[in-house]
């Protein structure tokens, strides 16, 4: 029998017991900063909340002069153009994913791969000055008229493209959203679509399946829980999303029907706002929009796990 | 009726095969004449000749990297999806070149069915697994044929009366073996006219290994069978006919019983005696 020593033993001991306490503080340490985070955050919004309560929400009213304060433009702007960016994003990034993992010839796939990655790496102010200099002139001399004059005067849907084409506006943010969000959606779905067995999509395969159908049979299945997550992850940066937006959103405290007209979202309001915000009540109302983008992100990722659930409840008994 | 030859005959039937790398049969669904495989530079299958006959089990045997399993996998052109993978020769389906330009691939792989080394249960119930296949080739019209054809493919793969109550649970949810008796039932779902096993039961516990064997012997009666093994016993148990591969190169072929008490070649009894491999 292997003799060890009784101090050896103790030192192994000692080290386990550390090393336990070192995870364990590193862990709470998250939910330290998160309960931080959320107090000050509404410590700093609460004279603002208490001043306007409910209506906080509800107005559109933006004055510092009167010291009027309303948070709905704002929600509305950020809203939106996280809907544009992931409308656009998501389809794109599932066949970026789906052509380099399913149908890529060999050669193609590492310039492509490298590609996605590096257009992750770019700047967020890049992409903001781009968006102002390059993309936004582009867009008021042609998508927007193009949008103005076609689908402009058709009933329902037209409300949404008509107005003056300002070139900049609720439009132009989306579609830079939707540029800056897709490498995160394409490279995580990427990864997750790898991680589908090859012998399980052989069997697919192997029944007569074609390339569409073990797609869309096998190799979604199988990877929905992650492509939520790359979704997530997108839809995450989106909304939080400050410089490239505030370049090209217009920066204006309104709602419109046109999601030509400029507007504005939570985060490019603090950072336009910030440093002119005089008196406790604007400064406050700044933070509280904080505190609301806090909620709605929040509330993004819950929905989506509950989301998930439900689907995978009714993947199962569609039996 | 090859393996039902008694040792006398199995005798004189010894001297009317000059060559055993050939053993052609009359009631063959599949053939293959010339068959070479190539992976890039490597000749993985040399000039194979070999003949898949009805209602009967082949077995394919060799040592690791024989070529027996990439042989397999042309027999329904999985090796399609490998790059850099190259077969030439012709190997026919009811006499037709499955490799003609015109041969729709997926319809092939639907009357030429596959079940793997591990079982790979689709990510769904037990149900729509069995269902997938029929549902994609439309062969069952209404959902009651559905029910009937999951039902029958359940019930030939020994499953039915394990799973009959919780066809709604995930195929995952199943053991091993059934796991792959769920992969076999999802196989004869589309009614394929040839079942091709790769190593089906190497990753499963002697009981279920048992019962699969069992099975593949039962399927016989209405599907042809061709079974890579690296099991010589199960070889024995469950063929009629057995394939010897070495490095590539069909070394012998013949009636099962022939193949293990009286081998033409040294190559073949030495493997199969244990010697190497």
């Amino acid at each position: 029998m292997a003799i060890i020593d009784p101090r050896h033993a103790a030192r192994q001991l000692i080290f386990e017991r550390v090393f336990r306490s070192a995870t364990l503080a590193a862990a709470i340490l998250v939910l330290l900063i998160l309960g931080g985070v959320a107090a000050s955050l509404l410590r700093g919004a609460w004279p603002a909340l208490s001043h306007f309560g409910i209506k906080f929400v509800t107005r559109e009213v933006w004055n510092p002069v009167t010291d009027e304060f309303g948070a709905l433009a704002p929600i509305y702007g950020t809203l939106v153009t996280s809907l544009i960016a992931m409308v656009l994003a998501v389809p794109t990034g599932f066949g970026i994913a789906l052509f380099l993992t399913e149908l890529c010839p060999p050669w193609l796939k590492r310039p492509i791969g490298v590609s996605v990655e590096l257009l992750a790496a770019v700047p967020s102010i890049i992409f903001g000055i781009w968006g102002l200099f390059v993309l936004a002139p582009v867009v008021q001399r042609h998508l927007q008229p193009w949008l103005i004059s076609h689908i402009g005067p058709l009933p329902g849907i037209g409300r949404l493209f008509q107005g003056p084409p300002f070139g900049i506006g609720i439009l132009t943010a989306g579609l830079v959203l939707a540029i800056m969000v897709l490498p995160f959606i394409a490279a995580t779905m990427r990864d997750v679509f790898d991680t589908v067995p090859p012998m399980l999509k052989e069997s697919g395969y192997g029944l007569g399946a074609t390339t569409w159908e073990v797609i869309w049979h096998v190799v979604v299945p199988h990877s929905r829980v992650g492509m939520v997550g790359g979704i997530m992850l997108g839809l995450g940066r989106a909304l939080g999303e400050t410089m490239a937006v505030t370049f090209v959103i217009g920066n204006a405290h309104r709602i419109s029907a046109s999601i030509l007209a400029p507007g504005t979202t939570i985060s490019s309001a603090i950072a336009n706002e910030f440093t002119e915000a005089v008196g406790e009540l604007y400064t406050s109302s700044l933070i509280a929009l904080g505190l609301l983008l806090f909620i709605i992100t929040f509330t993004v990722i819950i929905a989506a796990q509950a989301m998930l659930r439900r689907l995978e409840r009714r993947a199962l008994s569609s039996a | 009726m090859i393996g039902a030859a008694p040792p006398a005959a199995a005798q004189g039937e010894t001297a009317a095969r000059p060559d055993p790398g050939r053993d052609t049969i009359d009631n063959f669904v599949m053939t293959a004449r010339n068959v070479n495989v190539y992976y890039g530079d490597k000749h993985a299958v040399k000039n194979v000749n070999l003949d898949i006959g009805r209602n009967q089990v082949l077995a394919m045997i060799g040592p690791s990297g024989c070529g027996k399993s990439t042989f397999l996998r042309c027999l329904n052109r999985m090796n399609d999806t490998i790059p850099g993978a190259r077969v030439d020769g012709l190997i026919t389906l009811d006499g037709q070149d499955i490799y003609d330009r015109k041969q729709d691939v997926a319809q092939l792989r639907a009357r030429v069915g596959i079940v793997f080394q591990k079982p790979t249960p689709f990510p769904q119930s037990i149900y729509a697994n069995v269902a997938y296949g029929p549902r994609i080739h439309g062969l069952a019209g209404t959902r009651g044929d559905l029910d009937e054809l999951v039902q029958t493919s359940l019930e030939r793969a020994g499953l039915w009366d394990e799973v009959k109550d919780r066809l709604s649970q995930p195929g995952t949810s199943l053991s091993g073996g059934q796991q792959q008796r769920l992969c076999i039932a999802r196989t004869i779902a589309v009614n394929p006219e040839v079942i091709l096993m790769d190593e089906p039961t190497s990753a499963l516990d002697p009981t279920a290994c048992a019962k699969i064997e069992d099975l593949i012997d039962e399927l016989r009666k209405n599907y042809a069978i061709t079974i890579v093994t690296h099991n010589m016993q199960q070889a024995a148990r469950v063929s009629q006919r057995t394939a010897y591969f070495y490095l590539g190169d069909l070394v012998e072929v013949g009636p099962t019983d022939l193949m293990f008490t009286n081998p033409q070649q040294k190559l073949t009894e030495d493997y199969i005696t244990g010697r190497f491999g």
